[in-house]
């Protein structure tokens, strides 16, 4: 396992701790602390500082001097200071910790929070009307955005918000202990894999790689296609194929040797670096999720949407990509939505900009598929879903 | 000051004011905020309601009485096993430790610095099936060729008891250190083996200790979720795992809310009937 930790990393951890971290919040239900929320601020001045919530680890750092070079960089130009803070580890926590002064109507003084599109809550933050409108006018470099993530099921016209990266979703094998594992036929009936391989606990991730096995369309779920999915996943844990559900904790027990293969994100295998566990996409197709941006009520629109433009111009997106070797600035690896960026990267670091986790090929990405977003949002499959998880 | 001195009936009450104050803040109101929430009815996306709602808690049992269950069973042959780990431990430091005592409290204590994931994430490594462990059990033929310890019931149970073995020593120790050894002198003036004055003396005089450890230890051990989820394969799930997933990844607060009664009114049963069993005085006379 790299020193470096990912975006994804301590998933399951950090959600045990979280659930801690929600009993405050618990606790401010019965308190009265009200600090009304603004209703979004439409002025076109700058705030003096911006509040931006993200993954750990997700962001240019130069881990010598802790700082982020892009987010300096923004406040010299523009003159906001950017709160950066590193407290979602994983949607359910963070969205526990947030629902509680947002269905109060109070601000949660955040002015950009990241939520996956994979996972219920993003969707729930603007159906609930918890997320305020983008600026557009201030975000001209949103020509800039992969033609791909123009519109996703949960916000046709990118009106609330915009990715901050992507990954993919496959699966990785040792090759010190199996041969390739290819398929998701593979993973979870081959008998010499018996108790050798995980799942993921996130359901969208898991589901998008079993209906796509099963030839089902992950994008548009049905009772049939799921209950397919679900009992093909539950006699794999049923006959002992399965050994546990994780997050992306399946990372060190695969480099260890004790899994051969698991159901695994792309961004964790680029980290790893390790050259004996390898990544592919299923030979039936694999998963797309994407981290996305999103101005949480109350907070500064115009500021807000100052920012996305500026992570949106291909040199800045390259910077937080790829990070800058010459002053030992570390970078994000995951899959950047910023068209241009590769581009800058090529001259600059051409073996990011030549990875395939980094910048996939155009054939990766026709096979990888977004997860219904309805679904996610289906209370009767995410109680199947979790009770099939939690034994 | 001398008001004090014309009330001094209300000297008691002001000293307890501070942590009655802090327990009805932060355990009694959350506590019954936990209990509105249970009887609530609806969904996340409509909001709940209350409605005494007390169906939440037949479907929380009746969908989930296994992981109960088997929270009770992991939690008691836990607390057992830390038991039989830290007599002895506790037994030798108390009255063979001399002036190492404090050093060796200290390292029961040591492994507490470390904080609980990660002490946890240290068995994934020990029980590794390529581990040093494992493979000495294969080679013994305590485990097949092909077994394994991580994602097991074993792996569980051993990461509880590992993780909460403090909390049965640290007591144990106390009462032990307390016994006064003159006693055991004259049981054997009175001509009772070494054996029967340990029986008659001893393990009588260190039950509040007995009984504090297993207490400390069988409680937050039955609403552990940790252990189950880094250590255990999905079959070893507990309730804690079920509560926190119900409470976090399907936001059906009320559901998570009716759990954790059920889980508490368990624990109280099992600590009533166990506080009959050995008798009440045990339990106040607890030597912390």
């Amino acid at each position: 396992m790299s020193h470096d930790l990912t975006r994804r990393q301590l998933l399951e951890r950090a959600a045990a701790g979280g659930s801690i971290l929600t009993v405050p919040g618990l606790l401010a239900a019965c308190g009265g602390t009200s600090k009304k929320a603004a209703s979004g601020t439409t002025s076109h001045t700058l705030a003096k500082t911006l509040h931006f919530s993200n993954w750990t680890l997700y962001i240019d750092t130069n881990n010598k001097k802790h700082t982020h070079p892009s987010l300096q960089q923004f406040q010299q130009k523009y003159g906001t200071t950017v709160q950066y803070t590193e407290d979602i580890n994983d949607n359910a926590s963070y969205f526990g910790k947030i629902q509680g002064p947002l269905s109060r109507g109070q601000s949660i003084d955040r002015d950009i929070v990241v939520l996956t599109d994979n996972d219920r809550y993003l969707a729930l933050m603007i159906k609930k009307g918890w997320a305020e409108k983008l600026d557009k006018s201030a975000i001209p470099n949103m020509k800039n955005l992969l033609d791909v993530q123009r519109h996703p099921g949960f916000d046709p016209n990118r009106d609330y918000s915009l990715p901050w990266q992507s990954g993919m979703t496959g699966i990785a094998f040792n090759d010190k202990l199996t041969g390739p594992v290819l398929s998701i036929d593979e993973l979870f009936t081959n008998p010499k894999l018996k108790g050798k391989i995980t799942c993921l606990n996130s359901m969208g991730d898991a589901l998008t790689l079993v209906m796509l096995a099963n030839g089902d369309d992950p994008t548009k779920v049905t009772d049939k296609s799921f209950n397919a999915a679900l009992s093909r996943i539950k006699k794999a844990v049923d006959s002992k194929q399965i050994r546990q559900f994780t997050g992306n904790d399946y990372a060190p027990p695969l480099a260890k040797g004790d899994l051969a293969a698991a159901m695994s994100w792309s961004g964790d295998i680029a980290q790893i670096g390790n050259k004996h566990i390898h990544w592919n996409v299923p030979k039936d197709g694999g998963a797309l999720w994407t981290d996305n941006m999103l101005i949480p009520k109350g907070g500064n629109i115009y500021t807000a949407s100052v920012f996305m433009n500026y992570v949106y111009d291909p040199k800045v997106a390259a910077e937080i990509e790829g990070g800058n070797p010459k002053t030992g600035d570390t970078g994000v690896y995951y899959i950047c939505p910023v068209q241009g960026a590769r581009e800058q990267l090529l001259s600059t670091q051409p073996s990011i900009a030549k990875n395939t986790l980094i910048f996939p090929t155009k054939k990766m990405l026709d096979s990888v598929h977004i997860f219904d977003s309805n679904a996610l949002n289906n209370q009767k499959y995410l109680t199947a879903w979790q009770n099939l998880i939690s034994g | 000051l001398g008001y004090f001195h014309r009330h001094r009936q209300l000297t008691p009450y002001l000293l307890l004011a501070p942590g009655i104050l802090w327990l009805s803040l932060f355990f009694v109101v959350p506590l019954g905020f936990l209990g509105y929430q249970s009887l609530q009815s609806g969904n996340f996306d409509i909001g709940y309601s209350f409605s005494w709602a007390w169906g939440n808690y037949w479907t929380a049992l009746r969908d989930y009485h296994g992981q109960f269950i088997r929270s009770l069973e992991y939690a008691g042959i836990a607390t057992l096993l830390a038991l039989v780990l830290s007599f002895p431990v506790a037994y030798w430091i108390a009255f063979r430790g001399g002036r190492w005592k404090n050093l060796l409290l200290l390292f029961i204590v040591a492994p507490f610095f470390v904080t609980y994931l990660l002490r946890t994430l240290a068995w994934e490594t020990i029980l590794s099936d390529h581990g040093f462990v494992v493979r000495t059990l294969q080679q013994l033929h305590l485990l097949g060729a092909g077994g394994r310890l991580l994602a097991t019931a074993t792996a569980v149970v051993m990461g509880i008891t590992y993780n909460f073995l403090p909390f049965m020593a640290l007591p144990l120790y106390v009462s032990l250190e307390q016994i006064d050894q003159r006693l055991l002198e004259a049981a054997q003036d009175l001509y009772a083996s070494r054996w029967k004055a340990f029986v008659r003396v001893t393990l009588p005089l260190s039950l509040p200790g007995i009984v504090a450890g297993t207490l400390l230890t069988f409680i937050p051990a039955a609403g552990d979720f940790i252990n189950a989820q880094l250590l255990g394969a999905p079959q070893n799930h507990m309730i804690g795992n079920v509560i926190q997933s119900k409470f976090l990844e399907l936001t059906d607060y009320p559901a998570a809310a009716s759990m954790s009664f059920i889980l508490m009114a368990a624990i109280l049963v099992a600590v009533a009937a166990y506080a009959r069993a050995v008798g009440t005085e045990q339990l106040t006379g607890t030597a912390i």
